[in-house]
């Protein structure tokens, strides 16, 4: 009952935080240099006055600012994000044809960094001072510094161009008429590069995190006094160092979600990989901003589930959270 | 113990830390480059300075040309005094807003503390890349606003830290002696508290540079740089649809941002190790 009060709690708090992001996206448009109507139809020039008219009709752009403000809303709600002037086609649609793509790409990168991440931060408290530590401490800094469109272009000239054995764009091979297992090995072929090029910089920063909060928890009295009981070095680490250690990694996987998808803008750019990243970056060379901030909302909304899914999964692991706070 | 005892004994702490050595020497030597690189290398980055697409290890362009014929070493030269200008100033504008928000949230205490939070959990919730590329699109590419967006999106982290600071030394006598001899709160605030809470802040700081410069690398790559500013980012954007054929074009001015990315983590570190505040590096 605690638990279901809890959700409920967190439920409404990330309604009202996407309410925030809506209210904020109406002011970015108000606040852009220009008359909102051409903002929302895309560079001036590049729409006509019957259109303009149309817009400033849908918004109702000649009333109040509150009752804009209250037109507005009611449309995000009911999902009309507006009409990308520059792809003909309503944002909403554009949009949602586009998730799948990037929920499989930073999904991906998402599990295989904090996999890879824990397990070489778990490695390296266990080693420390021994040159495998010092190995992950190095290869943590080093990705921690990359930047990620980088690390991506470097991937593509050594597996791609160089040594052949991956592809490097697109999301499936273009005219294969491939089906079933044959198609989902074909994606799964060009998922590889891609995620790993994302993962790589979380990964770092899972790897630096496990490693320190092992450490920490490693000096508390609740394992000296197991390893006084003469619990064996193994179940000591498992189940009272790790379980302890693995709390503030969750709490920040959560809080990195947005730095995914931020992160999904650039890879799914150097990649071809047709997501909402790369539709960001076409947006951006187009100026399309009705559709940018449709990506803004979206994106902003996925943030806020993931740390609202994060938050439950946390109260599951850490049974001493305040449930009633 | 004196100003000076007291930085010996910081560089003692320091130096202790090799990669902070390493960090710390990289570090000059971009500064150098970005302070010096335009009179050594006098010239627009974006003229033609020889044929187009010259291999590198070239004695005439060491790194090569790219796909106009300009000089990539003067590009990354040019190139190092816009990441970080942008990477200080940026990070100077985070940090001041998020220590005037921290401190105030922090020193008040109750409902202004209480919205103060909500406003900063709010602007953490954003998916900050997302939410820059935004701004700077809408308010067209330029230092200014890349300077604002990165600063709007990095505030957040340090008002929590300064809150933190503020919540427990509000509670220490020191500050209760100023209450109770009258001082205004703003000379509690900024007098008494804050030089207290500098360290963390420090660090926080120096870190804070390297994300900056990798978020200015990012949206330049994406082609949200100033149109009139050679950068590393750009560069590298540029040259991506010849990676097949022309790798040093993109190679170079990455490796550059690898560089000053690093040195600058690893000088925060040492700044960490040497001021030694209770801050870890989870708060990123």
């Amino acid at each position: 009952m605690q638990r279901l009060q809890f959700i409920a709690q967190r439920v409404v708090k990330g309604i009202v935080v996407l309410l925030g992001i809506i209210i904020l996206n109406f002011l970015l448009i108000r606040m852009a240099p220009g008359d909102p109507a051409s903002v929302m139809a895309g560079e001036a020039g590049a729409a006509d006055e019957v259109f303009m008219s149309q817009l400033r009709k849908e918004f109702g752009l000649d009333r109040p600012l509150h009752e804009q403000l209250t037109i507005y809303i009611k449309n995000v709600v009911t999902l009309d994000l507006g009409f990308s002037y520059r792809q003909q086609r309503p944002v909403a649609d554009l949009l949602l044809e586009r998730v799948p793509a990037t929920l499989l790409l930073t999904g991906t990168a998402f599990l295989l960094s904090l996999v890879v991440g824990v397990l070489l931060g778990i490695l390296a408290a266990s080693r420390v001072g021994q040159w495998s530590d010092s190995l992950v401490t190095v290869i943590a800094l080093f990705f921690y510094a990359t930047p990620i469109f980088w690390v991506g272009l470097m991937g593509i000239l050594l597996f791609s161009v160089t040594l052949g054995w991956l592809p490097s764009f697109g999301m499936y091979t273009v005219g294969g008429k491939l089906t079933g297992a044959a198609f989902a090995l074909d994606v799964l072929h060009h998922l590889i590069l891609p995620a790993i090029t994302l993962a790589l910089f979380h990964m770092a920063v899972y790897a630096r995190m496990t490693r320190a909060s092992m450490l920490e928890m490693r000096d508390q009295d609740f394992v000296r006094t197991a390893h006084a009981k003469g619990l064996r070095e193994g179940r000591i680490v498992r189940i009272h160092v790790l379980r302890n250690a693995i709390l503030p990694v969750i709490t920040m996987a959560g809080v990195k979600a947005g730095y995914l998808i931020g992160g999904s803008i650039v890879v799914e750019t150097v990649f071809a990989w047709p997501g909402i990243g790369r539709l960001a970056f076409e947006t951006v060379m187009q100026r399309d901003y009705n559709l940018l901030l449709g990506v803004f909302i979206l994106t902003s909304f996925m943030v806020i589930a993931v740390n609202l899914i994060t938050d439950v999964i946390y109260s599951f692991v850490d049974p001493r959270i305040e449930l009633g706070q | 113990m004196t100003g000076m005892e007291g930085l010996r004994d910081f560089w003692q702490r320091y130096r202790r830390n090799k990669g902070a050595i390493v960090g710390l020497a990289v570090l000059v030597l971009v500064l150098a480059t970005a302070l010096l690189g335009p009179t050594l290398f006098p010239g627009n980055p974006w003229d033609m300075a020889g044929a187009p697409f010259q291999k590198p290890f070239d004695p005439e362009f060491p790194l090569g040309t790219d796909t106009l014929g300009r000089d990539i070493l003067m590009g990354i030269v040019h190139g190092a005094r816009v990441s970080l200008l942008i990477g200080f100033v940026a990070t100077f504008a985070a940090v001041s807003l998020g220590v005037i928000l921290g401190s105030v949230a922090g020193y008040y205490g109750g409902l202004v503390d209480d919205l103060l939070m909500r406003f900063t959990e709010f602007f953490q919730t954003i998916p900050s890349f997302v939410f820059a590329i935004v701004l700077v699109a809408i308010f067209t590419p330029s230092i200014a606003s890349i300077v604002a967006a990165i600063a709007i999106v990095s505030w957040p982290p340090v008002a929590r830290l300064v809150r933190g600071e503020f919540l427990t030394l509000r509670t220490r006598e020191f500050v209760q002696a100023s209450v109770v001899l009258g001082r205004s709160s703003r000379h509690i605030i900024f007098v008494e508290i804050l030089p207290n809470a500098v360290s963390p802040i420090i660090v926080a700081g120096s870190l804070m540079v390297a994300t900056a410069i990798l978020i200015e690398s990012s949206l330049s790559f994406l082609g949200l740089g100033d149109p009139n500013m050679m950068s590393w980012g750009f560069m590298i954007g540029s040259a991506r649809t010849v990676l097949r054929t022309a790798w040093w074009m993109s190679f170079f001015p990455g490796l550059a941002i690898l560089l000053t990315v690093l040195a600058l983590n690893l000088v925060g570190e040492g700044l960490n190790d040497a001021l030694n505040p209770r801050l870890t590096r989870e708060g990123r």
